[in-house]
């Protein structure tokens, strides 16, 4: 069947198209930049003091129980604390460095990534990245599996361990509900300093590079959060190192679901795969033993044969040579018989 | 001591011993019975008094033995299921034929006892259907995870039921069970590639918190090829406990081929742990990890690899050259011990391996109570099943 | 909620959903095209699927 030219090159160029079109439909990871108009919060530890009114803030407006110590004992300070069932956030304190004329503290919670590990991890869907940034928990479906606390690279949420049959995870929430109202998040408003800013995370990149570039000397030139896993909806720039306060610096920039993106595309690949080729597998060696039988039952047959014609060809052979036999006694008998005869005839005559 | 004693003829005498009558309170009943009283209070209070009061779990260690020894382990060994019925009936390995049903039964017991410990674990273990009615969370692995282990158990209770069938005397769904055979082995297989690699796909989400020579990407491949060595070494050990403890309820094929498979199983175990090693290798090459062999944890990792992977696996090679049976049998139970191992180091000894030692998780009793209540169960319920049901023995009216 | 997908989170939910489901219609269908592939095959006793 031979084809025009002008068709053979329609059909190249509609394929080029599809492939082209393909491309695009299929989206490259660094495609995704999150929803427009996020909101995030900037945390500038050069201006916390380690009140703790954040904390305080927190617990009244998540009617959180009230801790044993209250949030006005700053002995709590001297250890390291890390978020737990009935805290949301906390300030740590990081030592005094010489020739500094104050500690320098760094409040912790929830970073609300652009691309959360716990919503990547959860297989009942329960965590949400909003469009307002705030990544919340859904209680009415989790099951209470904790690969969440697992996959939250910096060690954020926690959980009920002593509720029997409700236990749930507890994390910031960005004060969600407040912000959908056009409230600021508790934490936010109550800070003396103003060294938590809320805004649209376009705008606290530009304020936070503003500051750094202002104040060289009093800001470490980095605001973390902007690509660390991917990019974090709180924000933090800090006068000291990164890791000096507590956040860890290896995390790379990767999003978490692509950590598991590879191996979730293998998935269909050994679904579609493994039945053609198990079944094929399977098809050969039945076959292999039928081969095998009919083989056997050929081996036994010919072999029946062969006796049986080796075993006609011996009667045969018998036979001929009975027969022969008996040819020969009668030759000899008709022989012998007129021998007689003849001596008889012989006899008779000279008489 | 090399033991020849392989039985070649042509014929096995399709004996059908009756379980011998055994008394109530015998030796192993009262013990078993001593055990599930002793730690059934932890399993109580873990519901009345939260997870909080029978275990050491944290919120910087959320996970425990629970995951690492009765959801990671247990699934491993587990694996004899998938590995010896796909040898039998989809390779056609007809002289491993006595080892299917009880590599069917331990799977299915195993797989069984893995959801009960989850019972147990999770938060709130009556939305454990969730993941499949409610809520997609299509993105986790853990989602993969439990889509393939719930269809799985279903598949082994499937492929195990003809047994119960046989000691029920349901002849005609038997039937239409067995005509499913093909279907349900290949479908076992499919189900376990995926979900004994995904086992170890759950950790690429932490790589922040496994140690660097154990976290790779290559992890679910790593968990994958073990699980088969770990299957086919479970079987090895299983037919040495089981010829020991119940060979007066063996038929005679099944006593027969009893070497035959050890040897078959020690040869495919050599061959898989060898390359399994290699991969490994491969692996602290693909990320340049060797200096990570210089230090504490890496010692730990090369007593892992050395010692509880590559040594059985020569060892195994020696043993099935040598015909040496009882070499054979004991590297079973050293890959077995490597498989442990593995999944400890990676859930609970390489895990936060950063963290101070004040932070890092042990056990407490209650986890171990808990652990032991399951196993118990577990070994009480294969006792019964394979003293009364035809696992070990042909029953004389099937001959499918 | 204007259906743009704005993270990789959505987009996974997004494809991984079809992908589970398209996974399942296919082990059903390729079970019936397998039976299709060999039902002119002469079967023996000693047949398994």
């Amino acid at each position: 069947m031979s084809i025009s030219r002008r068709k053979f090159l329609g059909w190249v160029g509609a394929a080029g198209i599809a492939a082209t079109a393909a491309t695009k439909s299929r989206a490259a990871h660094a495609e995704f930049e999150g929803y427009p108009e996020s909101y995030a919060v900037l945390h500038d530890s050069t201006l916390c003091i380690g009140c703790r009114s954040c904390e305080r803030a927190c617990n009244e407006v998540n009617d959180l129980p009230k801790p044993a110590t209250p949030f006005d004992d700053l002995s709590v300070l001297d250890k390291k604390r890390r978020t737990d069932a009935a805290s949301y956030t906390v300030v740590n304190k990081y030592g005094q460095v010489p020739g500094e004329n104050r500690p320098v503290f760094r409040k912790d919670q929830c970073n609300h990534c652009l691309e959360p590990a716990c919503a990547s991890s959860c297989f009942v869907g329960a965590f949400t990245k909003t469009p307002e940034g705030a990544v919340i928990w859904d209680e009415s479906v989790c099951v209470g599996c904790r690969y969440c606390l697992i996959a939250c690279p910096f060690n954020i949420p926690a959980y009920e361990y002593d509720e029997p049959l409700t236990p749930r995870v507890m994390k910031c929430t960005m004060c969600h509900p407040r912000i959908e109202q056009g409230l600021l998040p508790g934490c936010v408003e109550a800070c003396p300093m103003e060294a938590l800013t809320f805004g649209a995370r376009s705008d606290l990149l530009l304020i936070a590079r503003e500051r750094i570039r202002k104040y060289p000397d009093r800001y470490v030139n980095h605001i973390y959060g902007e690509r660390e896993m991917g990019g974090t909806s709180w924000l933090y720039i800090t006068g000291r190192k990164p890791s000096e306060v507590g956040l860890r610096e290896d995390l790379g920039t990767t999003p978490a679901p692509e950590l598991t993106s590879g191996a979730l595309l293998m998935v269909p690949i050994v679904i579609g795969m493994w039945p053609a080729l198990l079944g094929g597998i399977y098809k050969i060696s039945q076959r292999k033993d039928r081969i095998a039988r009919e083989q056997l039952v050929a081996a036994v047959k010919a072999q029946k044969e062969q006796s049986d014609k080796e075993r006609e060809e011996a009667v045969k052979a018998t036979k001929a040579s009975a027969q022969q036999q008996q040819e020969k006694a009668i030759e000899k008998a008709v022989k012998k018989a007129l021998e007689e005869a003849a001596e008889s005839g012989d006899s008779k005559e000279e008489k | 001591m090399a033991d020849t004693a392989v039985t070649t003829s042509a014929e096995h005498a399709a004996e059908a011993p009756s379980p011998a009558k055994r008394p109530l309170f015998s030796p192993f009943n009262i013990i078993a019975a001593l055990i599930l009283l002793a730690t059934a209070p932890f399993a109580i209070l873990r519901f009345t008094g939260g997870l909080g009061a029978v275990t050491a779990l944290d919120h910087t260690n959320p996970w425990g033995i629970w995951i690492g020894f009765d959801l990671l382990t247990g699934v491993a060994l587990a694996a004899g299921g998938y590995v010896t019925s796909a040898a039998f009936y989809i390779f056609g390995k007809e002289e491993y034929h006595s080892a299917v049903r009880p590599a069917i039964l331990t799977g299915f017991l195993g797989y069984g006892l893995v959801v009960f410990a989850l019972l147990f674990d999770v938060g709130r273990p009556w939305r454990l259907p969730y993941p499949f009615f409610v809520s997609q969370g299509v993105t986790s692995v853990m989602f993969e995870v439990g889509a393939c282990v719930a269809l799985y158990l279903t598949v082994l209770f499937l492929e195990f039921s003809p047994a119960a069938m046989e000691w029920l005397g349901l002849k005609k769904v038997r039937w239409i069970v067995v005509k499913l055979t093909i279907l349900l082995t290949i479908l076992g297989v499919l189900l376990s590639t995926l979900h004994q690699s995904s086992l170890g796909a759950m950790y690429l989400l932490a790589p922040s918190k496994l140690h660097p020579l154990w976290y790779s990407t290559y992890l679910p491949v790593y968990f994958f090829v073990s699980s088969i060595a770990a299957g086919l070494s479970m079987i090895i050990f299983e037919s040495t406990m089981a010829h020991r403890y119940f060979s007066h309820l063996m038929d005679q094929r099944h006593k027969d081929e009893r070497n035959k498979i050890a040897l078959g199983f020690g040869r495919a175990a050599a061959l898989v742990l060898a390359a399994y090693s290699s991969i490994k290798i491969f692996g602290i090459a693909a990320d340049n990890n060797w200096a990570y062999l210089l230090t504490g944890y890496g010692l730990w990792y090369l007593v892992e690899l050395v010692g509880f992977v590559m040594a059985p696996a020569f060892l195994f090679a020696v043993g099935v050259r040598d015909r040496n049976f009882g070499l054979i049998r004991v590297c079973a139970i050293w890959t077995v011990l490597g498989i442990v191992l593995n999944r400890f180091n990676v859930s609970l000894i390489a895990f936060n391996w950063h963290l101070p030692s004040a932070e890092r998780y042990f056990p407490a009793l209650g986890e171990f109570a808990i652990s032991i209540f399951i196993v118990t169960l577990g070994i009480v319920v294969y006792r019964f099943i394979v003293t009364r049901m035809p696992i070990l023995y042909h029953h004389p009216d099937y001959h499918d | 909620m204007d259906g743009t997908i704005y993270t990789l989170q959505e987009f996974m939910m997004r494809t991984k959903g079809i992908v589970y489901i398209l996974a399942i219609g296919f082990l059903i269908g390729f079970t019936a095209f397998w039976h299709f592939l060999f039902s002119r095959e002469p079967r023996e006793e000693t047949d398994r699927d």
